[in-house]
């Protein structure tokens, strides 16, 4: 184990897998010479090369494209996005393309391919650069959608990722990168796709989450330990396809649940998790189930309101306690 | 080329408009659905460019794409069942008109969004240029329609900023669907628009197969040797609608006529007689069978049954996932390749 930030295990789950396999390759702006507009590829260009580092012009669709079209050899490229405000320039090839052509063409097309994408608010960048639009992507069968909240499953599931061959959508939330935790040294320390995870176990309350919201979660669920409520948090860490049972196993122990992600909430995660609760576990709810989520307007640039927008660890806390006591 | 090769030639032009016009029936009987776009007038562009490829040459093109299916190598059985939704078909009755490939023959779709391929044709080439394979280039067809859309510009581009061995080859039937060339693109020459990315570009004419096959060659082989993309632009017509929906307000009986008296196949048939290289009862046998294997392929697909039940979850994800079914709570697991 070594501690290290989020932006260093993505990195460094990159660099393995490159070293590991000479068809591993990465492309998109800034990913060269830049070192990364997030500094995550930083020094690859020196050790790695042009031909396995490759700038490419502002041009998401030729990105996203070209690399599906390298998969198709069997190359395994890793797409970067600078943001994931950006991958609507692309979302042809996401969605029209990756998503679809291993099935319309009846499993001939195989698409080993990677697009990282950071995601979320929080940095004064304004509307067009803040959202947090992980759910829309969700929708899509064919994908596959992670997005973690900790160092060690950004590494282990990006490595997963790059080993798969399916497309992977992978979201980082950029205010994350700097969030620090233990991490596997193993070079072939994977975590799977399509699992989420207890990151924190108790019996009271489960509260659901994904990406930075687990990290709210975790903080909200300290607070409420020191008024004596143990909360369960649960790390979706896939949000295609969708792991409910560790949802559905702590919810049957708790009765309650908040659902927590930082993108809108109309037609979100949230909705989706919240209604399989209901399906799947209807006769144990003893209360309605929460969702937390950012206020329903395009991100402002001024700080204060900016933060007035997005969910706060705080409203985990009151969400989880209404659960609990109405 | 040996006198069979010219005549196997032949009668693959006169298999493609024969599947096409077969195609047009089943689909007014509602055998065939969705959208039909049929390639009839073009058939010297696939068969003439098809026969000069390697087979390490990739071919990659839009949804007209019966014809290049065909001349990439797949018999025209499994293009009929493919036609028809069969579980024979090459796509396994998933793609459909507009998406069939075989990966095997090199032939990388049949895509329906318009230009959406074009930087998926860039990423092929990368692929070869990765990997090694020099020789080898990407052919990459699209409409001129295609052509005032942004993923042709990025693509163009990025094959010329990373140097890549395609071959972008417009065929340029002067519609985009119903919008003749001169109301969509502000230049009606559309090899010009390779001229803004510095790259090798020239127009030929794409009714007479001999040109197309001379033309082709002489470009794939300056890109072998000097390699980077290309762009040609080939003058073709398509008689029929742009699909079989295509009321075709927009062009005049006349015009059609006069691209049709200027047909592929009869340009071929008469340079055929004319070289002496066939005569008229060979190519009259040529388009008998032709007929015959076109018929058996009808055949071939009506009898071909429809993909099973379970095909609805195969080949969602390359690995077992799990795929919900409907209302009903995860009844199924994507069963991966």
């Amino acid at each position: 184990m070594s501690r290290m930030t989020m932006r260093e295990a993505i990195s460094k789950a990159l660099w393995e897998e490159m070293e590991r396999d000479e068809s591993v390759f990465i492309q998109g702006e800034e990913v060269g010479l830049w070192g990364g507009t997030y500094a995550v590829t930083k020094g690859f260009l020196d050790h790695f090369g042009e031909k396995r580092v490759r700038d490419t012009p502002i041009a998401e669709a030729a990105i996203v494209g070209s690399a599906i079209g390298a998969a198709l050899t069997g190359l395994r490229p890793v797409a970067e996005l600078m943001t994931i405000n950006f991958a609507f320039v692309a979302m042809d090839h996401i969605i029209n393309e990756a998503a679809k052509l291993h099935y319309m063409f009846g499993g001939q097309f195989k698409l080993p391919l990677v697009i990282r994408a950071t995601s979320g608010g929080g940095r004064q960048l304004g509307a067009t650069h803040s959202q947090t639009p992980d759910a829309i992507f969700a929708h899509f069968p064919g994908l596959v959608v992670v997005s973690p909240g900790t160092p060690a499953d950004a590494k282990g599931l990006l490595k997963s990722a790059i080993r798969s061959d399916d497309p992977v959508l992978f979201i980082e939330n950029a205010t994350l990168y700097q969030t620090r935790g233990e991490v596997p040294d193993d070079k072939d320390y994977l975590e799977p796709l399509g699992k989420s995870k207890i990151q924190r176990e108790g019996d009271d309350v489960t509260i659901v989450a994904y990406s930075k919201m687990v990290q709210s979660a975790l903080e909200a669920a300290k607070m409420l330990s020191e008024d004596g409520i143990e909360a369960e948090v649960i790390d979706l860490r896939t949000l295609r396809p969708l792991d409910m049972d560790p949802v559905i196993e702590s919810f049957k122990r708790t009765n309650r649940a908040v659902v927590v992600e930082e993108g809108w909430r109309s037609y979100g995660v949230g909705s989706e998790v919240a209604s399989r609760i209901y399906e799947l576990a209807f006769d144990y709810v003893d209360a309605p189930v929460k969702r937390v989520a950012q206020a329903e307007v395009p991100l402002p640039y001024n700080a204060k309101l900016e933060q007035l927008a997005l969910p706060q660890t705080e409203d985990i806390y009151h969400a989880a306690k209404e659960v609990l006591y109405g | 080329m040996e006198k069979n090769e010219y005549l196997d030639l032949y009668q693959e032009m006169v298999i493609i408009r024969r599947v096409e016009e077969r195609s047009a029936e089943l689909y007014q009987q509602g055998k065939i659905g969705g959208f039909l776009h049929l390639y009839i007038g073009q058939e010297a562009v696939c068969a003439g460019i098809a026969s000069v490829r390697t087979p390490e040459d990739r071919i990659i093109t839009a949804y007209r794409d019966h014809g290049w299916a065909i001349s990439s190598g797949i018999d025209p059985k499994i293009v009929m069942a493919e036609l028809l939704g069969k579980v024979d078909g090459c796509s396994k009755g998933k793609g459909g008109s507009m998406h069939m490939a075989d990966t095997e023959k090199n032939f990388w779709g049949g895509h329906a969004i318009v230009g959406a391929h074009i930087p998926i044709a860039a990423g092929l080439a990368l692929g070869d240029v990765y990997q090694g394979y020099e020789d080898a280039i990407t052919i990459c067809m699209f409409g001129d329609g295609a052509t005032n859309i942004g993923f042709f510009h990025e693509g163009l581009n990025l094959s010329k900023v990373w140097n890549l061995p395609v071959l972008w080859v417009c065929e340029n039937n002067q519609y985009g669907m119903g919008t003749s060339v001169e109301r969509a693109s502000a230049v009606s020459e559309i090899r010009q628009k390779a001229e803004g990315y510095g790259m090798r570009n020239e127009r030929i004419d794409g009714m007479d197969i001999m040109q197309v096959r001379e033309d082709v060659s002489r470009v794939m082989e300056t890109m072998r040797k000097e390699g980077g993309p290309y762009l040609l632009e080939i003058m073709t017509y398509r008689y029929r609608g742009h699909s079989m929906g295509d009321p075709e307000r927009y062009r005049e009986k006349e015009e059609v006529k006069k691209w049709q008296d200027e047909d592929p196949i009869g340009i071929f048939r008469k340079y055929l007689l004319k070289e002496e290289i066939a005569t008229e009862a060979e190519l009259d046998n040529q388009d008998d069978e032709a007929e015959k294997i076109v018929e058996e392929a009808v055949a071939f697909a009506e009898a071909s049954p429809d993909p099973e039940d379970e095909a609805l979850f195969e080949h969602i994800y390359t690995e077992p996932r799990p795929i919900e079914y409907r209302g009903y709570e995860l009844a199924h697991e994507s069963e991966g390749e």
